[in-house]
């Protein structure tokens, strides 16, 4: 922001591109591509770099958490009774019981370590966002192409489909479905069961989003030279779908999928603070929430960790996906 | 116009100022109680336990109270909850009840509208009692012994009195040969056999088999009487006929109850309730916290409930408020029941290695500690029942609640499982803590091999999933948690439906370890034709010690409560006969 405020004159802009290219020399006969287009926008963008930045140090955090937890804390199903008051149950030491062993203090009543948790916590988090988005955008995507190209009657039910979803009470499905499933499916047991259960349901859940953009876009691009091209070419329906329009629509795709991330990563605490997330006592934020309910008023620094944990991972994604989404797409109508 | 990225950049601003807002708000809460909104000046901590707190004479004032929970019922016949017990002792009167007395001296049962206990005769199955005089309904008529035989009647119509204890049922009438009075074919709806009324002041009983615990069962208030012509069946329960010292002003359901004085009651024909405050007021709200914060602003007096103040209540007042504080010793025994059908609970060394693995000091901790969570558990029976000992054949007490992992060890090699095994354990998600305790112990099991799954059930379905084998069976469950409190204080009360075989039931099954042993039968039956307490106390002891020596059923806490006593409240003190509770009928106000 600073650089423009100091020339403001009408040549600082034309000028900056002018010297740009002359000392790169070769490389401006070459056109760009669009990813590097969409890098270098990206790369300029310090807000969403940032963002990146902590989507990444998360995702290594999901990943390594194990290591993370042996050198910097304690297991994190371990109670640590000895850490709390024997009167009030509440952790001893100021902040919830923070210092250099316990970097996040310690729970109420059952002195396990929040640092670990919320370490763990980020594997439950990440894992089903993720999941539940690669899900929602490969049925979005399959059942938006097909109806935005074939148009007609497959297009009408594939959109009324989208509209009783989109109308579905999802949150109180869950809660519901979990309730009644048994603890054994599919030879998975405990918290696989619930974790794979919230995979499947927030991603089918969230597909009617995603197909809504693709289908839009389809009908659009359906109609450009390119695909006439290759239909007066003889190109069948599978190429045309796979070949021809599905890369034109990565960019959305991408962009959406990041942006749908958070908004699961918030439905799955959600679900987690009302009991019908992963079972104790495996770690997960909105678990934490809920526990930390009990004693915000005399031990509010539970709550903060990880309430403030989700509300920075949120952040971050949306902040990036934001970002990725003026790179890829500048035109874009904000 | 502004770019993209000064807008995010708002965004994100306005986002930090949020967190920053919500920390310091959060923080603000946890030390701004020094401005002593209370300034009560009580009578010291714990100065209810087995004595009277401000002891007093004084009548006058409205004494109010809060619970989370409304009665149960307000009939008499049909009210299965200890609290509703305590609150019925001012507007219903038994032929017997417990005496007026802190700490183990109410356990003791004298009489109210008899003049004496019970003569027993025919070697404990008859029992006859003499109403005395000046006994009298809200409209003045008097109390007669045909009312009393009326209203335990009433418990036979289980179509229209529903809840409520069944004792006094089956024990009169096994085989339920009489059908309620509503279906009654004689003029009178005096057709029970097995309760004599020769005259207007006697009542007799006829036991086809000896209890030595039948006047308990007479001293529930589904003992009470009830005036015939002012039974309204299912509708009693909205304005039930007083006979005690206070009559319903008005009640609403899960909302207000308002009781007024009863001027028709004379103090001389009642030698129990002390009948202080002019007025009670009842306020049901379902938000414990709430609650509690009120209490200790002291709009309210006494939680009618009586379980306990939330974890962030109790502990602005253990720090703030502590002369306000008892620690109410209840009746109730937290637990862990094998289950013998369960592999490998079928074998008693595998059982063994869970009572030595367990820290039960760790449990106790999570439960909250010694003042608000309870004492270690040694024995199956609570402290106030005769019975208990100090019997510690796990050395439970002698390690003070520590584990003995070389003993579990080696209870596990005896058992075939050298290496440890799998399991799952219940835990109720609408008791607090519950849930908390059963995580605990899956760590320390975890700790010699034994790998729990912990299921936390839905407090609402839970009888409807413990309570039937094939389902615990189905769902593969080894263990269950939960918490159980007497009926009334003896072995028989507490424990039967725990321990007896026969007792074992398809649903609503609280023999939730599936106990099959013909000695643990045979003690209670021995136990029960006892009508001397002391002599049944001694049988008991030696049913508890069979038990554990069985490793059949797991107690690991005898609860207390961290409880409000507001400051205005004379005459207090807590009563063993309601598990501990405040004994209601004898609370007063400071105007």
């Amino acid at each position: 922001m600073t650089a423009p405020l100091h020339d403001t004159t009408a040549e600082a802009e034309p000028t900056a591109p002018v010297d740009a290219a002359a000392s790169e020399g070769v490389r401006k006969v070459e056109g760009r591509s669009l990813k590097q287009i969409a890098w270098n926008r990206l790369k300029r963008d310090k807000v969403a770099l940032g963002g990146g930045i902590v989507v990444v140090f998360l995702v290594l955090v999901a990943i390594f958490a194990p290591l993370i937890v042996s050198l910097l804390g304690h297991p994190p199903n371990e109670f640590h009774q000895d850490k709390l008051d024997p009167l009030t149950n509440l952790p001893t030491g100021s902040l919830g019981g923070v210092s250099g062993d316990y970097l996040f203090g310690v729970e109420p009543n059952k002195g396990r370590d929040v640092f670990s948790r919320v370490v763990y916590g980020a594997r439950i988090s990440l894992l089903v966002a993720f999941l539940a988005a690669i899900v929602a955008v490969a049925l979005g995507t399959l059942f938006g192409i097909i109806a935005g190209y074939f148009g007609g009657w497959i297009d009408a039910l594939i959109s009324r489909v989208m509209d009783v979803l989109l109308s579905f009470p999802q949150l109180l499905f869950i809660i519901s479905l979990v309730s009644v499933l048994p603890d054994d499916l599919l030879g998975l047991t405990g918290s696989g069961v619930r974790i794979a259960v919230l995979v499947l349901v927030i991603g089918f859940f969230g597909w009617p989003y995603i197909g809504r953009i693709v289908r839009g876009q389809t009908l659009s691009l359906r109609e450009r030279e390119y695909v006439e091209a290759a239909r007066s070419l003889g190109g069948g329906s599978r190429h045309i779908l796979f070949r021809e329009l599905l890369p034109n629509l990565v960019a959305p795709i991408v962009v959406y999928m990041t942006l749908m991330i958070p908004t699961n990563i918030l439905t799955e605490a959600a679900l987690s603070f009302l009991g019908a997330g992963v079972r104790p006592p495996t770690a997960s934020w909105g678990g934490m929430l809920r526990d930390a309910l009990e004693t915000y008023e005399h031990d509010p620094m539970f709550m903060v960790f990880p309430g403030v944990t989700i509300f920075i991972t949120v952040l971050a994604f949306n902040l990036f996906g934001d970002g990725l989404r003026d790179a890829l797409d500048p035109k874009g109508t904000r | 116009m502004p770019t993209s990225s000064s807008k995010r950049r708002l965004a994100a601003g306005a986002a930090l100022v949020v967190a920053a807002l919500v920390t310091t708000t959060a923080c603000g809460g946890g030390d701004g109680d020094d401005n002593s909104k209370g300034s009560s000046k009580g009578a010291g901590y714990d100065a209810a336990y087995n004595k009277i707190a401000n002891a007093s004479t004084k009548k006058g004032g409205t004494l109010k109270m809060v619970g989370k929970q409304d009665l149960d019922s307000a009939d008499p016949q049909r009210a299965y909850y200890g609290m509703s017990w305590d609150f019925m002792r001012f507007y219903t009167r038994q032929l017997v009840t417990y005496a007026p007395k802190a700490g183990a001296g109410s356990t003791e049962l004298v009489p109210d509208l008899a003049t004496d206990n019970a003569k027993i005769t025919d070697g404990g199955k008859t029992y006859t009692y003499t109403l005395r005089d000046g006994v009298t309904w809200e409209d003045g008529s008097p109390i007669t012994s045909k009312d009393v035989k009326y209203g335990i009647e009433r418990i036979w119509a289980k179509d229209t009195i529903t809840g409520g204890p069944q004792y006094l049922q089956q024990n009169l009438d096994p085989k339920l040969e009489y059908k309620g009075p509503y279906k009654d074919k004689a003029k009178d709806k005096l057709g029970l056999k097995a309760i004599e009324t020769p005259d207007d002041k006697t009542i007799v009983f006829k036991l086809p088999k000896p209890n030595g615990d039948f006047e308990q069962f007479l001293a529930m208030p589904s003992g009470s009487p009830v005036k015939q012509d002012k039974d309204t069946g299912a509708k009693y329960t909205q304005k039930p006929f007083s006979a005690g010292p206070y009559k319903f002003e008005s009640y609403k359901a899960n909302k207000k109850i308002v009781l007024v004085r009863n001027d028709k009651w004379s103090k001389a024909s009642d030698p129990i309730r002390a009948a202080l405050p002019d007025k009670i007021d009842v306020t049901i709200s379902a938000n414990l916290e709430e609650n509690d914060k009120r209490l200790m602003e002291g709009d309210y007096d006494v939680d009618l409930n009586g379980t306990g103040m939330t974890q962030s209540g109790r502990v602005t007042a253990v720090q703030d408020h502590r002369d306000s504080v008892d620690n109410m010793r209840t009746s109730f025994v937290r637990y862990v029941a094998l289950i013998h059908t369960a592999k490998p609970f079928d074998n008693v060394h595998c059982r063994k290695a869970v009572f030595y693995a367990t820290d039960f000091a760790g449990l106790q901790q999570v439960r909250g500690g010694k003042l608000a969570g309870g004492d270690i558990a040694n024995s199956t029976l609570p402290v106030s029942i005769k019975g208990h000992s100090d019997y510690d054949p796990y050395g439970v007490i002698e390690r003070k609640g520590k584990p003995d992992a070389a003993k579990a060890k080696d209870e596990l090699k005896q058992c075939g499982k050298p290496g440890g095994f799998s399991t799952k354990i219940t835990a109720r998600n609408n008791n607090p803590g519950e849930v908390d305790t059963a995580e605990a112990l899956q760590e320390q099991l975890g700790k010699v091999g034994i790998k729990l799954e912990v299921d936390a059930l839905d407090g609402a379905e839970t009888s409807a999933i413990t309570g039937s084998p094939k389902v615990v069976k189905a769902r593969g469950y080894g263990m269950t948690m939960s918490g159980w409190g007497p009926d009334f204080p003896s072995g028989q009360g507490f424990g039967q439906p725990l321990w007896d075989s026969r007792f074992l039931a398809d649903t609503g099954n609280y023999n939730e370890s599936q106990i099959k042993d013909k000695k643990i039968d045979g003690l209670f039956d021995k136990a029960i034709a006892e009508t001397d307490p002391e002599a049944a106390g001694k049988i008991y002891e030696e049913l508890d010690k069979r038990i554990l020596d069985q490793a059949d059923w797991m107690p690991f806490i005898y609860e207390k409560n961290i409880t409000w006593r507001g400051p205005r409240l004379t005459n207090v003190y807590m009563s063993d006969a309601y598990n501990g509770r405040y004994d209601y009928a004898s609370l007063g106000v400071v105007k």
